[in-house]
Formats: C-alpha cells, sequence, structure tokens
C-alpha cells in the first residue's frame, strides 16, 4: 500500500522531470548530424507521427518524399523514398535528420523541422506575414519524436 | 551528379520497387502552335549567363498536362482573351482629365505594342528599373490625367494581357547590361537567397527541381514568359509579381509587395533566365 504511493510519487516526478527537461531547439547537440537523446525524455507515439508526415501545415514531408506504408496523397520525389528508411538510418541518425537535416546534408532543400533560426525574412506560418518575435520551430519536441518513431517502422 | 537528377533516381528506384510513386514527369515533347498559326518557342538552349545553372530552358506550359496546354493552343479557348478584350476597350477609351487614350498616342495597340512586352521589365528614362505595370501607371497619371491602377486591379491585368499579345511569338529581350546590370544582379541574388522557414529559393524548387513533383504540382522552372496568365485554382488572371508572392510565402517567409523594387529586380532577372523562349501572350496554368 504504502510502496503504491511511494512509486506513484516516484512516477509523477520523473514525469514532471521530463516534462521540465524538455530540450529546446537552441540546445539541441548533433554529433555527425545526429541527435542522440529523446527530445522529450519519452518515446513517440508512431501513430500521430505517422498523420503528422501528411498534414500540410505539420512536417508535410510526403510533399517531398515518397512513403509507401502512407495513405497520404500526392506524395512528391523532391527527395528519397522514406520506405526503408530504417534499415539505411539509426534513430539518432533520423532524429538528426527531422530535427535539422542540414547536419547531414549541408546545402539540402530539405528544412529544419525543430529550429527557430537564423531566417531570412521568416514569416508567419503561411500568411505571407512577418513571424513573430518568439517564432515556434515547424514542429514541437513531441512531434518530432513522433515522427522519429514513424521513420523507425519504415523496414523493408 | 546533381540533386535533381539523384533524387529522380531514388524516386524512379521506388516506382520500380513497388509500382508506385509520383509520374515521371519531365517536360513534355510538345509544340506550342496557336490557332494553327503561331509557333511559339517553348524550348530553347538556356542563355550564357545560365553556364552551370541550365542547358535548356522550357516554358511553364511544357509542365502542364495536355487538357491544360490545350486551351492555350486556341484563342477561344483561352480565358485571358476575356481580359485581352477589356484591354483592348480600354486601349480606345478616352479617360482622365486631357481627355485622351492610349491610342491617342500609340496609335493602333498591335503597332503601337508591339513587341514590348518582350523587353519587359527595363530601365526608363530616369533610370529606374520599371515593370510594365509602372509604364501603363505613367501614362495614365502623367499623361492622361486619369487615376493610377492597382498592380493587381482587373483592368491592369486587361491592359497588360493586352499590351503583352502583341508580343506573342517574338523572343524574350531584356537588357541585362549598361544601366541594367546593377538591378540584375540584386535580382540574381534574391533568386539564390533562401527565404523563410523552409529555407528555400526560387532555384532550390526552379532550378534544382523542376521535373519533380513537390506534393501535387508538378514544378516547372518558373519561367515568366507566359505572363500575365490564367490560373484555373483562382478563376483569374495573375501577374509575375503576384506569382513571386505566392511562391515566396510558400516558403513560410514575410513576402515583399506587387510592385515592390526587389521584385521588379527579380522579374529582371527571372525574364532573363527565359532568354531564348518566345512571350506566350497569355499563359493558362492549372
Ligand atoms: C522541401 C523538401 C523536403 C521536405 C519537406 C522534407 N524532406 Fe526529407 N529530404 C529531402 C531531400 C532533398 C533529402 C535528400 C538529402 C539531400 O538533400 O541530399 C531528404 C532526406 C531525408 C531522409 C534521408 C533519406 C535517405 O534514406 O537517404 C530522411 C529520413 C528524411 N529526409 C525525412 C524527412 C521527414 C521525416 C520529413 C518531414 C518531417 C522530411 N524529410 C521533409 C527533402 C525534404
Ligand atoms: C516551395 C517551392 C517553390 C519555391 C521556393 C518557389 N516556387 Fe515558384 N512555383 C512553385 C510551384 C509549385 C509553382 C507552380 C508549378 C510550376 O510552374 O512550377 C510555381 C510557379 C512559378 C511561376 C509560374 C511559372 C509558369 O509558367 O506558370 C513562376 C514565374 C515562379 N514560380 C517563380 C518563382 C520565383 C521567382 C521564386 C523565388 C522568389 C519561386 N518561384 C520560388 C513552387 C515554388
Amino acid at each position: 500500500m504504502k510502496s503504491h504511493v511511494v512509486l506513484a510519487a516516484l512516477a509523477a516526478t520523473l514525469a514532471a522531470t521530463s516534462a521540465f527537461a524538455e530540450v529546446a531547439p537552441t540546445e539541441v547537440t548533433f554529433e555527425e548530424g545526429a541527435v542522440a537523446q529523446s527530445l522529450t525524455g519519452t518515446a513517440g507515439n508512431a501513430e500521430e507521427g505517422s498523420k503528422i508526415v501528411a498534414n500540410r501545415a505539420l512536417g508535410n514531408c510526403v510533399a517531398c518524399h515518397v512513403i509507401s506504408a502512407n495513405s497520404a496523397d500526392f506524395q512528391g520525389n523532391i527527395g528519397p523514398t522514406l520506405d526503408g528508411a530504417a534499415d539505411r538510418w539509426s534513430e539518432a541518425q533520423l532524429r538528426g535528420i527531422v530535427v535539422d537535416a542540414k547536419h547531414t546534408f549541408p546545402d539540402s532543400v530539405m528544412p529544419g523541422m525543430f529550429k527557430t533560426g537564423p531566417y531570412i525574412r521568416p514569416g508567419d506560418a503561411y500568411t505571407g506575414k512577418a513571424a513573430p518575435a518568439d517564432l515556434p520551430p515547424i514542429l514541437t519536441a513531441a512531434q518530432v519524436e513522433d515522427v522519429v518513431a514513424y521513420l523507425l517502422t519504415l523496414k523493408e | 551528379m546533381t540533386l535533381r537528377t539523384r533524387a529522380t533516381m531514388f524516386a524512379a528506384a521506388a516506382a520500380l520497387a513497388c509500382g508506385f510513386g509520383p509520374a515521371m514527369a519531365d517536360p513534355a515533347e510538345a509544340e506550342l502552335v496557336v490557332n494553327e498559326d503561331i509557333t511559339i518557342t517553348t524550348k530553347a538552349p538556356a542563355a550564357a549567363h545560365l553556364e552551370g545553372h541550365l542547358d535548356t530552358v522550357y516554358s511553364g506550359w511544357l509542365f502542364r498536362e495536355a487538357e491544360t496546354r490545350k486551351m492555350q493552343m486556341d484563342d477561344f479557348d483561352n480565358p485571358m482573351f476575356v481580359y485581352a478584350e477589356r484591354g483592348q476597350e480600354a486601349w480606345d477609351t478616352v479617360e482622365g482629365t486631357e481627355g485622351k487614350s492610349c491610342a491617342n498616342c500609340h496609335g493602333d495597340i498591335a503597332e503601337g505594342m508591339k513587341g514590348v512586352r518582350a523587353t519587359m521589365p527595363k530601365v526608363n528614362a530616369a533610370g529606374n528599373l520599371w515593370s510594365m505595370e509602372d509604364f501603363i501607371n505613367d501614362c495614365r497619371t502623367n499623361r492622361m490625367g486619369a487615376e493610377a491602377w492597382k498592380w493587381n486591379s482587373d483592368n491592369m491585368k486587361s491592359m497588360t494581357t493586352a499590351v503583352s499579345l502583341q508580343s506573342r511569338g517574338m523572343p524574350v529581350a531584356v537588357a541585362i547590361d549598361g544601366p541594367a546590370a546593377e538591378f540584375w544582379e540584386r535580382g540574381k541574388e534574391m533568386y539564390y537567397t533562401r527565404y523563410g522557414q523552409l529555407e528555400l529559393s526560387c532555384a532550390s524548387c526552379h532550378e534544382q527541381n523542376y521535373g519533380n513533383y513537390i506534393r501535387a504540382d508538378h514544378l516547372s522552372q518558373g519561367q515568366t514568359n507566359g505572363f500575365p496568365l490564367y490560373r484555373l485554382k483562382d478563376a483569374a488572371a495573375v501577374s509575375i509579381h503576384q506569382r513571386f508572392v505566392g511562391c515566396i510565402r510558400d516558403t513560410r517567409a514575410e513576402t515583399f509587395a506587387a510592385g515592390s523594387q526587389e521584385f521588379r529586380e527579380l522579374e529582371l532577372y527571372v525574364a532573363s533566365r527565359g532568354l531564348g523562349l518566345d512571350i506566350e501572350g497569355a499563359g493558362v496554368r492549372p
């Protein structure tokens, strides 16, 4: 009985700490393009990830990549197909590519999904208006983890 | 290997592997002959200044579906002719305090405006870089005593359409040297600047990735020789600067305004990437 309470309290503390310890865009550490540390301390949700990659206002990864397993319409071909991405890249490498692919592919056209600049004439999403001073990254830390979890399911 | 060919190969492999994926889509092998009469050059060797960037330049027309291409091949099917007719009417209409129409000074539009569109934008007598819209408004305000038209108004688009048609089938002829050089240089810098939160330049889409698909859109080289053009999606005519606004907005950037100095300079540079192509007068796009 008592140990239950202790456990519950411990779990609550852990949850609070991990929420508190969420990594900020400016604090991400890259090692040869890879990001080893989870941005949230919690495993991402692959099912959410499958929606984020198809959502035009969020990752919109299928604008540039084919993902055969995804039902999104009109998948583009600016980048390589992501089929089998998990066979080619480790979790840390995939996280690094999603956070800011330019650490892996220096001049890539792939946008950084978890960064806040510096940008040239940043806008407020797709309004054409100037961005607010505290422009949020395109994806939140939790959304990045969801996408990484989803990418890890893409095996040939 | 360029990014473009690499991405194309990956995609080709994907399409082979699973029989699924975006259609492979190079520019169409097609000829643009309007009204079975006017042949328009839509593919040409790139100008010398594009060496190392592009070998061949293609009109956006070649990247559209056969159905859309066809609409531009017959003036009866081309929705821009509604604008052209209104423009022609305005050409002959007296307006403003001076009691003049465009025709009073320039005569028949077919004579007075022949070849004009092909040279736009260009440096005016005072040394400023002007788009066609600026020249039109200068005549309206200073010579006719009429009100200026808004850049993207129906009146302005109707007039630019009527004037552009008088250069249909003539090669793009913008000057990029002499007094135009400094404007052209700044336009070029803009073309390669990666704007917005998506950090994409014009070149990211229209030089590195033309022929590829970005979601549902088949990317062309982003040439301006077809403007002003009808956009079926908007059910309206679109000006060059209006298209620039849309493309920069799509990089999650703060855009520049239609009619801004920046866009005049970008317009000159982009027009010069189309040297070798013909003016289409009034294009049709999806
Ligand atoms: C504007 C285009 C664009 C968008 C949007 C985009 N990517 Fe990419 N991506 C690329 C390109 C191009 C490459 C190839 C690397 C290069 O630039 O050479 C790439 C590479 C990758 C790779 C490595 C693929 C491999 O197997 O080699 C992964 C994984 C990836 N992207 C995931 C994503 C995810 C996930 C998203 C969305 C959250 C996304 N991309 C959005 C253009 C894009
Ligand atoms: C995020 C991708 C993207 C970027 C960046 C981009 N464009 Fe576009 N652009 C498009 C798409 C999609 C279309 C419609 C299909 C096509 O013609 O490529 C288009 C069309 C155009 C057209 C119309 C071409 C025609 O024949 O109908 C012009 C002109 C153009 N773009 C110029 C530019 C310029 C100049 C820039 C830089 C300021 C730019 N674009 C940046 C995606 C982009």
